[in-house]
């Protein structure tokens, strides 16, 4: 269980920032696993809600990635999805469809002409940021 | 042999830690109530009323009940039945 930092290599942190833009102006998610607090796969999924606002993840696809994931002997460490026009922060709705609260939650912001990308635990209603190291 | 669950990240702090338990065979629900008896309040988690709840999707070996007979989906001994909570969420509210 990831607290307080996790470790994004670079290749993936752009490949998760340019499936969140090719996703805009609708939300993008997919999915990081890795060892301990280490990433080293990330899955890009689809939006099944095709929505600006909303987002949920094809349950197929999500359904492949959790056997790939045990086939390979690694953990979801994070899940992440896009703010196409609001702030890297999780929405009342992210919060209350947290169910993961082993993953990380990292949420990247389009509403600026940089990405923003931020990542939580949320946990019974309770926020923390979690830092995200690129490299 | 048995039917075997999967249990999610989410729902194994009620089922001690365990990813995979064993149920009996029979339908979706029935199954998801046995594991009550076990667990209890597990089934509280995934259905509500007889009903397999909007955010919880379950697959039977390969297949979404929701394509087969929903709750009343008849599982055998052998089969693998993994009870998967949906990741969703929004950007308002
Ligand atoms: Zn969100």
């Amino acid at each position: 269980m990831i607290d307080k930092f996790m470790i994004i290599p670079q290749y993936i942190f752009h490949e998760m920032l340019a499936h969140c833009r090719a996703g805009y102006p609708n939300e993008a998610c997919g999915i990081l696993a890795g060892k301990c607090n280490e990433v080293s796969r990330i899955y890009k999924m689809t939006n099944t809600e095709k929505s600006s606002v909303n987002y949920f993840m094809d349950s197929k696809e999500q359904f492949q990635v959790m056997k790939d994931i045990r086939a390979n002997n690694i953990k979801m460490l994070a899940i992440f999805h896009s703010h196409p026009s609001s702030a890297a922060y999780p929405s009342a709705k992210d919060i209350s469809l947290a169910f993961y609260e082993d993953s990380v939650y990292i949420i990247v912001s389009l509403m600026d002409k940089e990405p923003v990308t931020k990542a939580f635990s949320i946990k019974g209603g309770d926020i923390k940021e979690v830092e995200v190291v690129v490299k | 042999m048995a039917v075997k669950i999967r249990i999610p990240t989410p729902l194994q702090r009620m089922t001690q830690g365990k990813e995979e338990v064993e149920g009996k065979a029979g339908t979706v629900i029935d199954l998801i109530n046995d594991l009550d008896a076990k667990y209890p309040g597990i089934a509280e988690r995934i259905s509500e009323g007889g009903k397999v709840r909007r955010f919880v999707n379950i697959y039977v070996n390969e297949e979404d009940i929701r394509f087969l007979q929903a709750e009343q989906t008849p599982v055998k001994d052998g089969d693998e039945v993994s009870i998967i909570p949906a990741i969703a969420g929004g950007s308002i509210i």
